[in-house]
C-alpha cells in the first residue's frame, strides 16, 4: 500500500514539518519543507492529502522553510521569512499569509532555477490524451478557467507552469494546487460546491488568495506527460460572450514567448523546442464571463483532438 | 582545509571526484555552489570532465539551468558591450572592460560557466562627464535616487553610482580609477589604461598582469566576500591561463604590482590561491611577492580572517566564528578605502538608513 501524506493526522503532519521536514514530490521536483506555522501544515494536509508521502528522499531539489526569523521578533511582530537553501530572498510577510507565501515561494523556485524546461506562465490541462496549454498574464481569468475544466473533468497538469520537454515538446506536469483571487473563490464555490479550498489569506499583494485542491486522478497521473493538442489564449471579459476564435500560429508563438519565463534564456533550443509546440497545437484567442459556456465550448474542443 | 563539509571546493580542486559522488553529496554539493555562483561553473567542469552520461540526472538539472543561464548572460555581455562601444566609440573613447565582462570578451576559460551582475569599464577620469552624458542619451541612467549615496560615490569612490539601462535592465559601473582616492594605496589608472590589449574592435581589456592585480585588489579591498571563492577561482584560472599562454607573465607580474603601489593585494591573491586552491606559482615569484605580506602577526591574523570569509556563503561550510571575520573583513574593507573621520559617519549613516528601509513594508518585492 503506497502511504499518503494524509495518512497522517495534523498534528503529526505539523510535528514532522518542526523537526526533519515533509518530503513532498510534485512532478519532477522534490521539495523538503520546513515550518513551524500550523497553517502551513494544515493546508499541506489539505492540499497535498493526495500526495505520495516519501520518508527519505534521495536528492532534493529545493530545501525550503518558512518560519519566524526568531523568537523575539515572533513576539513582537508575527512576521514569516521564505528560506530557500538558508537564504530569503524575498521580505518577510504576516503570518496570516502563510500558507500563499509557501505556495507563491514553491511557484518561484521553479520560474527562477529550472531550465531544462521550456517554461510558459500557463495553465495546462488534458483530456482525450492531448494538452490544452492557456498561457495569460496575471487578471486574464486563467486559474477560474483552469479550476472549472478541472471540477468539469479535465485532468489537471499546472495552473501555474507550463513545462515543455525540451527534447519532444511535451507537456510536464507539476500538478499542484489552483491558486484562486478574490471574486473567482466565491465563483468557483458557486460553480462546483464540493470544490475544496486550504487556507484563506487576506490583504496580500494579490487581495484575499486561497488554493483549491486538485482532483486525484491528477495527482496520481503527476508523473505522465502529454503530447501538445491545443494552445489557447483566454480572456476574461465582464458580461463578455463566450467566444473562441482561431488565432495564426505566428502571432500566437510571440504571445507565448511574452509569457515565457526562458524562452529567451534558452536561445536556439528555446526557439527550436516552441516552434515544435506551436505546431502541434491548434491555436485560439478566447473569451468569457459564464464558466458553464466556456467549459461547454472547452468540451467541444477536445473532441477535435487526433 | 580537507574537512568533510567543504565538498565544493573538493571537487575544484579533484573534479574526477565527482565520478565517485553519492546522492548524498551532492545534496550538499548543489545548495553549496548555488550559494558560491559556482553552480555553471561546476557544470562546465562536468562537461570538461565529459561526464555529462555518467552523473545522476536530477542534481545535472540544476548545473545544467545555471551554465544556460551563464550561457545568455554571455550573449547579453557580447551585445552590451556592442551598444557601449557605439556609444564610447563616438567620442573615440575606447572601451575598456573590466572583471566578467572583460573575460567573456577576451574568451578566457575562466568565463566558461560564470555568472556575473554587472558589466564594468574603465574610462579616464578627464572624460568621465562625457561618457556619463552620453550614456545617459542612450538610456543608462543612475539607480541611486538617493542624494546622499550619489554624493557618496561621487566625492569617495572609484566609480560613478551603478547605471541600469532603462529598456534593457541592465547594469553598469563606470569606474575611473581602481581605488578610491582616499584609499591606503594609490594606484595610477593612467598606468593601467596606457597597457591595455584589444580584443575586438575599439574594444579593449587589461593586460594579463594587470588583469590579475586588478581582479586581486577588487578580492582584497572589497568587504563583500559573498562570491569571495569564485572570485578566488577566477583568479587561479587567471594564473593558469597566463602562465600557459602568456610569455614572461610571471615575470612582469610583481613588479607591476609594485609599480602600481598594488602588491599587497596581489601577495594576498598569490597566498590564498596557493593555499586554498593549490595553484602552482613559481617560487621566485612568491620570494618576490613577500614584499607585500604583513608582519607575522598580522599574517596570522588575515589567514584566520580570509580562510573563513573565502568559504561559499552557506552554514555547510562555515567554521566556528565565519560570520565574525565576515563582520571584521567588511570594517576592513572600508578603513582600508577611507580613513576613519570620514568612515564612521558614513557607517553610522548606513545602518540608521538600513533600519529605516527595513521599517518600511515593502514585503512584495519580487514575489510572483
Amino acid at each position: 500500500m503506497t502511504s499518503r501524506i494524509s495518512d497522517f493526522d495534523i498534528d503529526h503532519l505539523h510535528a514532522l514539518l518542526k523537526s526533519s521536514g515533509l518530503f513532498l514530490k510534485t512532478g519532477p521536483f522534490t521539495y523538503r519543507i520546513r515550518s513551524s506555522v500550523r497553517s502551513v501544515a494544515e493546508g499541506l494536509f489539505l492540499l497535498y492529502g493526495q500526495n505520495r508521502f516519501f520518508p527519505e528522499m534521495e536528492f532534493v531539489d529545493f530545501d525550503i522553510r518558512l518560519d519566524s526569523p526568531n523568537s523575539l521578533r515572533r513576539r513582537f511582530r508575527p512576521k514569516l521569512d521564505f528560506y530557500f537553501d538558508h537564504q530569503t530572498p524575498f521580505k518577510p510577510l504576516p503570518i496570516s499569509q502563510a500558507f500563499a507565501f509557501l505556495e507563491w515561494g514553491m511557484n518561484w523556485c521553479v520560474s527562477v532555477h529550472m531550465n531544462q524546461y521550456l517554461k510558459l506562465h500557463a495553465a495546462v490541462l488534458e483530456k482525450n490524451g492531448r494538452a490544452l496549454v492557456m498561457p495569460a498574464a496575471p487578471g486574464s481569468g486563467k486559474s477560474t478557467l483552469c479550476a472549472a475544466l478541472m471540477l468539469s473533468g479535465w485532468r489537471l497538469l499546472s495552473d501555474e507552469h507550463a513545462l515543455v520537454s525540451l527534447h519532444d515538446s511535451h507537456l510536464i506536469p507539476v500538478c499542484r494546487p489552483i491558486s484562486l483571487k478574490n471574486k473567482s473563490i466565491k465563483v468557483i464555490e458557486q460553480f462546483d460546491n464540493k470544490a475544496l479550498f486550504g487556507p484563506l489569506c487576506k490583504d496580500t499583494h494579490k487581495g484575499t488568495v486561497t488554493h483549491m485542491r486538485p482532483d486525484a486522478r491528477s495527482v496520481e497521473l503527476d508523473d505522465t506527460p502529454v503530447k501538445p493538442g491545443w494552445m489557447v489564449f483566454p480572456k476574461y471579459i465582464v458580461e463578455g460572450e463566450t467566444r473562441l476564435t482561431e488565432r495564426i500560429k505566428e502571432t500566437a508563438f510571440l504571445k507565448a514567448g511574452e509569457q515565457s519565463f526562458n524562452y529567451s534564456l534558452l536561445g536556439a533550443k528555446g526557439f527550436e523546442t516552441m516552434s515544435k509546440l506551436i505546431e502541434a497545437c491548434d491555436c485560439y484567442n478566447f473569451s468569457y464571463s459564464n464558466l458553464d459556456e466556456a467549459v461547454e465550448t472547452f468540451e467541444k474542443l477536445s473532441a477535435t483532438a487526433v | 582545509m580537507s574537512d568533510q563539509s567543504y565538498l565544493l571546493l573538493e571537487v575544484i580542486r579533484a573534479p574526477e571526484r565527482l565520478a565517485r559522488l553519492s546522492m548524498a553529496d551532492w545534496n550538499r554539493l548543489i545548495p553549496q555552489a548555488r550559494h558560491a555562483l559556482l553552480l555553471g561553473k561546476l557544470h562546465a567542469l562536468i562537461l570538461e570532465q565529459d561526464l555529462l552520461k555518467v552523473l545522476p540526472e536530477k542534481p545535472l538539472n540544476h548545473t545544467l539551468s545555471a551554465y544556460l543561464a551563464s550561457e545568455k548572460q554571455h550573449a547579453t555581455t557580447a551585445w552590451e558591450a556592442l551598444k557601449l562601444e557605439r556609444a564610447l566609440g563616438s567620442l573615440e573613447i575606447p572601451l575598456v572592460l573590466l572583471k566578467g565582462g572583460a573575460y567573456i570578451q577576451a574568451k578566457l576559460p575562466v568565463s566558461t560557466g560564470r555568472l556575473l551582475s554587472d558589466i564594468d569599464i574603465l574610462v579616464t577620469r578627464d572624460r568621465l562627464d562625457e561618457v556619463e552624458e552620453n550614456l545617459h542619451s542612450r538610456g543608462w541612467r543612475s539607480s541611486k535616487q538617493d542624494s546622499y549615496d550619489d554624493r557618496y560615490y561621487r566625492e569617495w569612490m572609484h566609480e560613478i553610482p551603478p547605471l541600469k539601462h532603462i529598456t534593457r535592465g541592465s547594469f553598469l559601473d563606470v569606474h575611473h580609477t581602481i581605488l578610491p582616492p582616499t584609499a591606503k594605496y594609490k594606484p595610477d589608472a593612467e598606468k593601467i589604461l596606457a597597457d591595455i590589449r584589444e580584443v575586438s574592435p575599439n574594444v579593449y581589456t587589461l593586460s594579463p598582469v594587470d588583469m590579475v592585480i586588478h581582479s586581486a585588489t577588487h578580492l582584497f579591498h572589497e568587504g563583500d566576500f559573498d562570491h569571495g571563492l569564485r572570485d578566488i577561482i577566477d583568479l587561479h584560472g587567471l594564473l593558469i591561463h597566463f602562465s600557459d599562454n602568456e610569455p614572461g607573465f610571471w615575470e612582469a607580474l610583481v613588479p607591476r604590482a609594485i609599480e602600481l603601489d598594488l602588491i599587497n593585494p596581489l601577495y594576498y591573491a598569490l597566498h590564498y590561491c596557493q593555499l586554498i586552491l593549490g595553484s602552482e606559482i613559481p617560487d621566485f615569484v612568491l620570494k618576490q611577492a613577500e614584499k607585500g605580506k604583513p608582519n607575522a602577526l598580522m599574517s596570522g591574523v588575515m589567514d584566520w580572517l580570509f580562510m573563513r570569509a573565502l568559504r561559499p556563503d552557506h552554514p555547510s561550510c562555515d567554521l566556528p566564528f565565519t560570520s565574525l571575520a565576515r563582520s571584521l573583513l567588511y570594517i576592513r574593507s572600508h578603513y582600508l578605502r577611507m580613513p576613519l573621520h570620514l568612515l564612521i559617519p558614513h557607517l553610522t549613516r548606513k545602518a540608521w538608513k538600513r533600519r529605516v528601509a527595513e521599517n518600511k513594508q515593502e514585503a512584495t518585492a519580487g514575489l510572483p
